[in-house]
């Protein structure tokens, strides 16, 4: 029956190829906008951690002044110096590493090319299978090289093509500012949207603002060896007062410094939890903290509090799906003029026997029809509208692509879309009285 | 014209008349809201300066030791002053557009912090670099330019600029000159109110977009005041000064890292600085073009059905005596009246809409004559849509009304 109605279908959208190019024009217009911005925002939002994102946690600790009349409703979202080492010395959780961001200079072993200039991240050898970071050559450094402030290394892929061609540079040598450092790890291309360890913070790498979606940093120390080599150069999230010297922040009444910590099960998360509010309650009784709020949030939690999906972004979403209305709305006066114009074909099918069932069921083949060819056309529009996109100088245009599901849900949104548009001009043609139609015949 | 016919005639069409109404209504809440955003993007990146940017170009480089600070400002300054061209070249911690660099709260009484501001801080010449406008007291004297301390951010005591606004925001009402303001442990005095002078990272949003801004007068030198370079050329020569300026770089300072990012011309800073906010307005433009266009198309294919349906009873008229402008009158007045209906709910949900995106997003109140020339071009949109189909509609014979009765 279905293939009978297929075949009318497809006869009567020939038979008026204007009002048929109109609707399917569009359904694909509409389909192609709200695509384009869905699959931005699906992109965007994205769980970066798939299966492990709910074992990861942010403490967060308010170290606040007493001299501060500064009113905030939550911790600060990094921490200072002291408590982030003190909490990460004390090894409570599955996994820990702290994570500080700052500018370096690197140069190659030989020199034949200028300096550069790039963002490094100083961490804990904690941080490489906390995060998942698949490596390509070697790994990460041990736990003995954190205390130790080791002379080591790791890069990303892309700084291993730019100064080595992309072979195996472990065991080779980097000088980072007036250091030099042993690469032990080299990562494989590694890009997390967002990149979550790391969505607060002042400036980083080049003056620019940690921007939520950027590129991982390219070079990866132990966190004590990076304050040593990189002094100077470490940017503050606030400060209370004017650090002693600028970008050296160990013993500033600053906040700079992000504290990442995995717990295995609820029992230990609940666990770590009091053991922060302990710590705090304990700082207040020494007399550093003034107040006693804590926080943990998980990584999911946290990306939502940071809002690190661009306005903008959320605003054309909305702005796209308003748009798919006015087009369905516009595709259903359309098919219901197209179905009450056959209103003396209708007639004559229903006078012959067809019931009311089969005349809306054939009504929405058309209307289904109408919205797979609004498909394609939506498709071909996504795929021009992602294109813009990339153009566009946005940290995230390197990520935007259409994937498997997107594709789907490109067409089921484009027929679902038709069908809820035919629904009513269907059933309104089913109603139609055969006698009344006949005798006008 | 009577509108009772044509209202009595609708009845008989409720459902496609709601439907283009509504249809007409969300195009005119969306309308109305997306050339506001786009009004809006469009204000933020004509935001004055308060600088020449035409003639005012910036060198950024990093990664050298700030005990060679000095040294390599003198050679930097020797160097790009000798480019053909140049006017000037000025030591600055910053430029509109360009890295932030120096947000600080600032306080009267030493105890209470209430407003954040931008400090810019630069040597000898710079104000006059910058073209910035003195509007009371005076610009700094050659005395005034004090050594930067080494590992300090400003000198213990300056003698400072301030901006219009940031003189209304500290002292409303009041002659600012001689009053003195604290950052930390340091002491600023105002001997200077300038016209204006933006935040370097423009957002339109809350204290940043008010341009509170402090010009602090300082010889070179220390860990801040090194690295960036302000270059002052006639606009027509800045590019090729800019171009020159990049390469020789490499020369004067080998071992230093150009920033590629940063440095441009003020021009290029600020359309990189607007690129996103262009993007979105190319793209509610694009929005905008589209829903027009479906919105015409619609009406064209609902009229059109209209039309053929009504032939009969068109042919009829006219054999009655109406003539062809009163049937062209007829689809238009019918056209205008549905279009009132969708621009009365529209203005409804174009209100609602604006509140909305005011509660979720930083978007400001929608001026209400926003309305009124929205209702206007949907008017116009639905006369030009139904004109076709009116024409044909006038063009029915009186003759069809014999056919087949």
């Amino acid at each position: 029956m279905f293939a009978y109605y297929l075949d009318l279908a497809i006869r009567s959208l020939k038979r008026n190829p204007v009002l048929t190019f109109l609707m399917v024009l569009a359904i694909a217009v509409g389909i192609g906008a709200s695509m384009t911005t869905l699959t931005v925002m699906h992109i965007l939002s994205g769980d970066p951690l798939p299966g492990r994102s709910a074992r990861i946690f942010y403490p967060q600790v308010d170290p606040t002044p007493a001299t501060s009349d500064w009113q905030h409703k939550y911790p600060l979202p990094m921490m200072d110096y002291t408590s982030a080492v003190d909490l990460w010395s004390a090894q409570r959780a599955d996994r820990q590493a702290l994570v500080v961001d700052s500018p370096v200079k690197v140069r190659a072993p030989n020199a034949n090319r200028p300096p550069l200039m790039l963002a490094m991240t100083s961490t804990m050898s904690d941080f490489f299978p906390m995060f998942d970071v698949p490596f390509e050559y070697g790994g990460a450094w041990t736990p003995a090289d954190d205390a130790n402030r080791a002379r080591v290394a790791v890069i990303s892929s892309d700084l291993n093509d730019k100064l080595f061609g992309g072979k195996d540079s472990v065991g080779k040598t980097l000088r980072l500012k007036d250091s030099d450092v042993r690469i032990v790890g080299v990562l494989k291309p590694w890009r997390p949207s967002p990149r979550f360890y790391s969505v607060v913070g002042g400036m980083s790498g080049n003056g620019q603002g940690a921007l939520p979606y950027a590129r991982p940093e390219d070079v990866f120390t132990p966190f004590f060896t990076g304050l040593e080599i990189n002094a100077g150069a470490f940017q503050q999230y606030t400060c209370w007062s004017v650090p002693p010297v600028p970008g050296h922040l160990q013993n500033a009444p600053c906040v700079w410094v992000a504290l990442w910590v995995e717990l295995d099960s609820a029992a230990k998360a609940s666990g770590y939890r009091s053991f922060v509010a302990n710590y705090a309650q304990q700082q207040k009784a020494l007399g550093r903290f003034q107040q006693t709020d804590t926080r943990m949030l998980d990584l999911v939690q946290w990306l939502d509090y940071e809002q690190v999906i661009p306005s903008n972004v959320a605003l054309q979403m909305w702005l796209a799906f308003a748009f798919l209305a006015i087009c369905l709305l516009n595709t259903l006066g359309l098919l219901l003029a197209k179905f009450l114009r056959r209103a003396g074909e209708i007639g004559v099918r229903r006078a012959l026997g067809a019931s009311r069932r089969s005349v809306f069921a054939q009504c929405l083949t058309e209307a289904g029809l109408i919205g797979f060819i609004g498909g394609l056309g939506g498709w071909l529009l996504t795929l021009l509208g992602l294109w813009l996109v990339r153009r566009q100088q946005t940290p995230y245009s390197d990520l935007v692509h259409l994937d498997v599901s997107m594709f789907v849900v490109t067409f089921v949104l484009a027929v679902a879309v038709s069908l809820l548009a035919g629904a009513l001009p269907a059933l309104r043609a089913s109603r139609i009285a055969p006698a009344l139609q006949l005798k006008t015949l | 014209m009577q509108i009772q016919p044509i209202l009595a005639a609708l009845k008989h069409h409720k459902l496609a008349t709601v439907l283009i109404a509504l249809e007409i209504a969300l195009a005119c809440a969306v309308l109305c809201n997306a050339v506001f955003l786009i009004a809006g993007r469009l204000s933020a990146m004509h935001i004055n300066s308060g600088v020449d940017e035409a003639s005012l170009g910036e060198i950024v480089v990093t990664g050298f030791d700030p005990k060679q600070a000095n040294d390599l400002n003198a050679r930097m300054l020797a160097g790009l002053r000798v480019i053909p061209g140049v006017e000037s070249v000025n030591v600055v911690t910053s430029v509109p557009f360009g890295p932030q660099n120096g947000v600080n709260g600032i306080t009267l009484d030493r105890k209470h912090y209430n407003t954040v501001v931008e400090f810019y801080v630069g040597g000898p010449g710079t104000p006059k670099a910058l073209g910035l406008k003195l509007v009371a007291g005076s610009l700094p004297t050659a005395d005034d330019y004090q050594a930067m301390p080494e590992h300090d951010y400003f000198p213990a005591s300056s003698r400072v600029l301030i901006t219009r606004a940031l003189a209304n925001r500290l002292w409303p009402g009041e002659n600012p000159l001689g009053r003195e303001f604290w950052g930390g442990p340091y002491q600023f005095r105002v001997i200077g109110v300038i016209a204006h002078l933006a935040v370097s990272q423009y957002t339109e949003y809350g204290e940043r977009g008010a341009g509170w801004t402090v010009f602090v007068p300082a010889q070179p030198g220390g860990v801040l005041l090194a690295g960036t370079y302000l270059i002052r050329a006639n606009p027509q020569d800045l590019d090729r000064v800019m171009t020159a300026a990049r390469a020789k770089v490499a020369k004067i300072a080998p071992d230093v890292v150009l920033d590629h990012d940063y440095s441009h011309t003020l021009p290029t800073l600020r359309a990189k600085f607007f690129a996103t906010d262009r993007a979105m307005a190319g793209l509610l433009v694009g929005v905008i073009l589209a829903l027009l266009g479906v919105t015409a198309f619609g009406i064209v294919g609902l009229a059109s059905f209209w039309v053929s349906q009504r032939t009969k009873q068109i042919g009829i008229r006219r054999a009655l005596g109406a003539t062809r402008a009163d049937i062209l009158r007829y689809f238009q007045t019918e056209n205008f009246l549905i279009v009132t209906f969708g621009i009365v709910l529209g203005v409804v949900l174009a209100v609602a809409i604006n509140l909305a995106l005011m509660r979720w997003f930083e978007v400001a109140r929608l001026p209400y004559w926003y309305l009124p020339v929205g209702a206007v071009v949907l008017w116009l949109l639905g006369q030009l849509a139904v004109l076709a189909p009116a024409l044909r509609a006038a063009a029915v014979q009186p003759v069809v009304a014999t056919r087949s009765v």
